[in-house]
């Protein structure tokens, strides 16, 4: 998906090799591609659609029961509650994007120091989620918690922001976008240095400040790059797990029941309660829900991002 | 001439208004870049720290009486070395597998004709839009029925087979001038030999970002690695942290030593191969 996305900034050359001739070591070269596709691929994902059409016990096989998984899904309230968390999470992690906008723009203002800069914001990205969980869910405690510790200095008051399911998603998206920046501040870089110098040259000329230029040339020729950070955002978002499961799941915190995401549920009815049926309903309705936000994403593009 | 003079000297000036206010951005960036590294410096700090210390209002900064007992609870309580081993090897068997089989693949749907290209190129497109954990349930099925559970294999065959490893060769082979390949045909070069004497090492700085972004996937992964090895064994170092926060999980010290220590690995091959980690998320944009 994201490298479908990202296709239109590169030419690539002629499709085809020598003109007319068939090259049957293709079918070698492509062979083993191929069969793990296939097996690890392909029949997965049919075997999942007709799972999610089956009462599958632990043991034993299962057998057909139409749209039953479907319907239970539907009067669960356990999977509502995980489909509100994961969509204010995802809504919540968006705001990552503008400040990667500004931090990209500013490191593009530098003559010297933007490598250290790309390697600070980067850090995050290289560390282990799991580790990323663990600190933060120390920071975020809510009796010593570093974090409570500066607000209890600005005179705010604390909150249990791991141990309290209406503080829950907001710790997980502060997480979310701290690790995301760095991915996010390398693209946006990347489609910075496409914008042509001559555009702010020409504008200098007519006397235009570097806050107008920003607004003025920056930010809509930036906006192909921005609309493509979005869209990897959202689908990544949606399909988070690691938060979850590191700074509640495997600690038994009771904040757990309400701070579900839609992944968490699937991991607990498919691997941890082995209800193979369920868990791969809840896997379909995962695939339609990015299917139809980032369809209509698509379809908003057209309002906003500026191709020329 | 003029319009080309005009531009430098315009050029020279917007140069140097850059430079005349360019402390302030560093300000802004300073402060920004420290908000982003205190989670680190916090660990650190902390991973020193005395359990007694770490739960005392108010916070101290710097430990009081700086001891290693975390590093030593982390080193007692986790199999280190035998669970980054697993995390290692998997790693490796997950780059080369995934960099052979897809530079293979890429180059013939690149370079060569055969019947059914299209159709089958479309089948590796589609699978790149579905989000894992489609797979997953089947995935694990086929492991279990193979009998790999709880082993090396299991974490790492799947991560083998890439649609988005033979996308993002396809793409590389697809950019290259022809004429090489031409020239190596004409001296009587046969088509494997084309590939991989003249095609393959044009390609390497693709295939070090693909390396490098599977690298970093395969290292931080924890869904996969949790499903498989449910008994305990072959667990790389991200299932190992985890439990080990289930067992200790008010040992701050001795967690936050454990994360770091942890991640130590990754951010050292960071440190080296900056520009390969950059060029690979430039050049994709895979997330996560």
């Amino acid at each position: 998906m994201t490298a479908l996305l990202a296709s239109p900034a590169r030419r690539p050359g002629r499709r085809a090799g020598p003109a007319g001739r068939v090259d049957w070591w293709a079918f070698a070269m492509i062979a083993p591609a191929f069969i793990g596709l296939a097996a690890l691929y392909l029949w997965p994902f049919l075997s999942t659609f007709f799972k999610s059409f089956m009462d599958i016990p632990a043991f034993g096989p299962g057998e057909f029961n139409g749209v039953k998984n479907y319907t239970n899904l539907v009067g669960d309230d356990a999977f509502w509650r995980a489909f509100r968390n994961s969509a204010l999470y995802t809504a919540l992690v968006l705001i990552g994007i503008p400040i990667a906008i500004a931090l990209a723009a500013l490191i593009q203002q530098i003559s010297r120091g933007r490598g250290i800069y790309r390697v600070l914001f980067f850090l995050p990205v290289v560390t282990l989620p799991v580790a990323v969980g663990m600190v933060w869910r120390f920071i975020l405690n809510g009796d010593f918690g570093l974090f409570n510790w500066v607000l209890s200095l600005l005179g705010l008051p604390g909150q249990y922001w791991v141990a309290d399911d209406r503080f829950t998603i907001f710790a997980f998206a502060v997480v979310g976008i701290w690790m995301g920046l760095g991915i996010n501040l390398i693209i946006l870089g990347a489609g910075l240095q496409g914008i042509p110098e001559e555009l702010y040259e020409a504008s200098s000329l007519d006397g235009a400040g570097r806050i107008r230029q920003f607004f003025s040339i920056t930010l809509p020729l930036l906006t192909p790059t921005i609309f493509f950070v979005t869209v990897i955002t959202v689908i990544s978002a949606l399909q988070m797990f690691d938060l979850v499961f590191i700074m509640l799941g495997s600690i038994n915190n009771t904040a757990l029941a309400g701070s579900k995401t839609i992944v968490y549920l699937f991991y607990e009815a498919g691997f941890v309660q082995f209800r193979q049926g369920y868990a791969a309903a809840i896997a379909v309705v995962l695939l339609v829900v990015i299917m139809i936000v980032t369809a209509i994403q698509f379809r908003l593009q057209k309002k906003w991002v500026v191709y020329d | 001439m003029t319009s080309l003079s005009l531009r430098t000297v315009a050029a020279s000036s917007r140069h140097r208004a850059r430079r005349r206010g360019e402390w302030r951005v560093h300000a802004i960036l300073i402060v920004a870049a420290l908000l982003m590294i205190v989670p680190f410096v916090w660990q650190i700090l902390t991973s020193f720290k005395t359990n007694l210390e770490v739960s005392s209002l108010p916070p101290t900064l710097s430990p009081a009486d700086p001891t290693v007992v975390g590093y030593e609870t982390f080193f007692v309580s986790v199999p280190f070395w035998a669970q980054f081993t697993v995390s290692a090897v998997s790693l490796i068997m997950r780059v080369i597998g995934q960099v052979i089989i897809s530079a293979l693949a890429g180059y013939a749907f690149a370079r060569l004709r055969f019947p059914g290209r299209n159709i089958l190129f479309a089948l590796f497109l589609l699978m790149l839009m579905v989000p894992s954990q489609l797979f997953m349930l089947g995935q694990f099925e086929l492991m279990k029925g193979l009998g790999l559970l709880n082993t090396l294999p299991a974490l790492a065959i799947p991560g083998v087979f890439s649609a988005f490893g033979v996308f993002l060769m396809r793409q590389a082979f697809m950019t290259m001038p022809k004429e090489y390949e031409e020239a190596a045909r004409l001296d009587g070069a046969g088509t494997l030999r084309t590939f991989w004497s003249v095609m393959l090492p044009m390609a390497r700085p693709m295939i070090a970002a693909l390396a490098v972004l599977t690298s970093l996937y395969a290292w931080n992964d924890l869904l996969w690695p949790l499903i498989v090895t449910p008994a305990g064994n072959a667990r790389p170092l991200t299932v190992g942290l985890a439990a080990m926060q289930g067992q200790f999980g008010t040992d701050y010290p001795a967690l936050m030593a454990g994360a770091l220590i942890c991640t130590a690995p990754l951010v050292i091959v960071f440190l080296v191969l900056q520009r390969q980690f950059f060029e690979g998320i430039a050049s994709s944009g895979l997330k996560g």
